[in-house]
């Protein structure tokens, strides 16, 4: 079983870079530390206040913030690339990180706290993707799948102009940095009351991908060969298009726009499983934690500022992509 | 007995219908040919045989029961398609594309098992190309690709077998396999319905003709419906149907 061996590997991928993360950091703690401070935790044994300031309430809520947000990201690019029948589709093909970043650079203008921008984001990004199937349905009522992207692109491009708006109303010293930090995306902020709120929503939103994870499958032959072959493909559409725009514009909320992930890590996953959907899913969600993970540890620790993680996802997943394109052709396209 | 039926169709996308009055029952262990020019509706009428897209009026029935009241999964247990062969946008092993065939079988929420692959690779061993199992689908000759797409359809134990234009773009070794595999298929005692641009084709391996044209579906045994005069006013050019001393029909201009 190949595909064990993969994912096996990629779960142990996983947990390294976990344990190396939370040892990272102005303060360093050896792995053998963050383990022995884990065991302790879990056992009720004595507590080192700092390792376990530094580690608890510090380190991993953001590590497991990363995890998810990865996780999240590249299973929802997995499954709208099954989707769309286009492997170069990502997360945002519907408008949900442009529409979350609507709501959330609304909110950053009108002062509000750090909970309701993520709120309005969340609901900015909901909002635009039920726009825009709204929109599809009533002009092409069979659903056609080419209509949905049109739509997504038009209130896409609509959010964006909304966005520049704002950003020029907004206070240039003061709110414009926050926005373009927002939209740039990071983990900085990132407390374990935001974990604790956006890892049951994502978990919502895998848990029908994972179920689903061989129709979907079969919804890359395309519409007719699909409900041919026994799939009730309008209804499993809606169940993607909805799931997948959960866990986006939940992870989105907290740690803003986040490009190239969704794109390129299942890029990478097809090339260590192959394009089979059920295979692909498991090593998208693991590669995709560990990939973001290790992101956002070096935005943290490798200049003296925070790096945004957009611009680190950009810089690495454009190389690597092309790198992607120009030695694998085979299997990535056809 | 039959096992779809057809009654006085009408056929078309949202309100605009494109042929009406059509009336065909497809049996077990025979093959229907459709023949008609291009864009006449040769693919609506099958995808509105399979149930793809709802008929504007008519019934179709599947042993007795009307199309529309059964679910996908159903109608997938008894009636398969074979599209167009056309590349995949992924780059799916033979085996995977075949083993898609058993979803119909595996629940909403499952994923194929031992068992399902084992008829997957018994589908590709039937039609003679079980070597092909682990070789990529979008690598091999479209003659291939074809007959993959019809163990598919054995895997999913379909009793119908819907085929659109399955030996264009073939060469003629391919053509040769592929319309002897159809014959094949009817002699194990599925029905196979297939579109065709070629008349010679049919009158190899056809039980029953269907042609659809602007303002006609006629059905009959390939030497009543395939004349020359309804081959011509079908086409709209002058054509004649040669009988060769070995009984060989072959379609061609008629002589001026």
């Amino acid at each position: 079983m190949r595909t064990a061996t993969v994912l096996l590997a990629l779960a142990a991928l996983l947990i390294a870079a976990a344990l190396l993360a939370a040892g990272i950091g102005p303060y360093r703690i050896p792995p053998f530390a963050v383990l022995d401070a884990l065991w302790q935790r879990l056992i009720g044994g004595p507590v080192q206040t700092t390792i376990d300031t530094v580690l608890f309430n510090i380190r991993l809520p953001r590590i497991v913030a990363a995890g998810f947000v990865g996780a999240a990201l590249a299973a929802a690019g997995a499954a709208y690339q099954s989707l769309f029948r286009n492997p170069l589709v990502s997360p945002d093909i519907l408008g949900v990180s442009t529409g979350a970043g609507l709501g959330a650079v609304v909110g950053i203008l009108l002062g509000f706290p750090v909970a309701m921008i993520q709120l309005l984001g969340f609901a900015g990004g909901l909002a635009t993707v039920i726009i825009v199937v709204t929109l599809a349905r009533a002009l092409r009522s069979s659903g056609d799948v080419l209509v949905l992207v049109l739509a997504g692109i038009v209130v896409g491009a609509l959010a964006g102009a909304a966005i520049s708006l704002v950003k020029v109303l907004a206070d240039p010293y003061d709110q414009l940095p926050a926005i373009t930090f927002w939209l740039l995306g990071s983990l900085s902020g990132v407390k374990a009351h935001d974990v604790a709120a956006t890892v049951p929503v994502v978990l919502i939103g895998l848990a029908p991908l994972i179920l689903l994870r061989w129709r979907i499958g079969v919804l890359s032959l395309g519409d007719d060969e699909a409900r041919a072959l026994g799939v009730e493909v309008g209804r499993l559409r809606a169940v993607v298009i909805a799931a997948a725009t959960l866990v986006t514009a939940s992870v989105v909320a907290i740690s803003g726009v986040i490009g190239w992930v969704g794109l390129m890590v299942p890029h990478m996953a097809r090339l260590l499983v192959g394009p089979r959907f059920d295979r692909l899913l498991p090593a998208a969600i693991l590669l995709g934690a560990a990939f973001m993970i290790g992101v956002d540890t070096l935005a943290r620790s490798a200049a003296r500022i925070e790096i945004p993680l957009g611009v680190l996802t950009a810089v690495i997943g454009g190389p690597v992509f092309v790198w992607l394109l120009a030695y694998n052709r085979r299997k990535l396209l056809p | 007995m039959m096992l779809l039926d057809a009654r006085d169709l009408t056929i078309g996308y949202g309100r605009t219908a494109i042929a009406s009055g059509i009336d065909l029952a497809i049996e077990p262990g025979t093959v229907t040919c459709l023949l008609g020019p291009n864009g006449i509706g040769k693919t609506t009428l099958f995808k509105t045989l399979m149930g793809l897209i709802p008929s504007l009026a008519g019934t179709v029935r599947l042993d007795g029961e009307a199309l529309a009241q059964l679910s996908r999964e159903r109608i997938a247990r008894h009636i398969a398609y074979v599209p167009q062969a056309h590349p995949a946008e992924f780059t799916y092993t033979v085996l995977d594309l075949v083993v898609m065939g058993r979803t119909a079988y595996l629940g909403t929420f499952g994923a194929p098992k031992q068992a399902d692959y084992a008829a997957a690779s018994d589908a590709l061993e039937q039609l003679g190309i079980g070597a092909l199992a682990e070789r990529d689908s979008t690598r091999i000759s479209g003659g291939q690709r074809q007959l993959a797409l019809i163990a598919r359809a054995l895997a999913q134990q379909a009793r119908i077998v819907v085929m659109d234009e399955p030996t264009a773009s073939l060469d003629l070794a391919n053509r040769i396999l592929v319309l002897d595999t159809v014959k094949g298929l009817a002699a194990r005692g599925l029905a196979v319905v297939l579109s065709t641009h070629e008349p010679e084709h049919a009158f190899l391996v056809a039980d029953k003709v269907a042609i659809l044209g602007r303002d006609r579906f006629v059905t009959g045994p390939a030497t009543d419906v395939l004349t020359p005069a309804q081959l011509s006013s079908l086409y709209g050019v002058a054509l004649e149907v040669e009988t060769t001393p070995s009984g060989r029909h072959v379609v061609g201009p008629a002589a001026s």
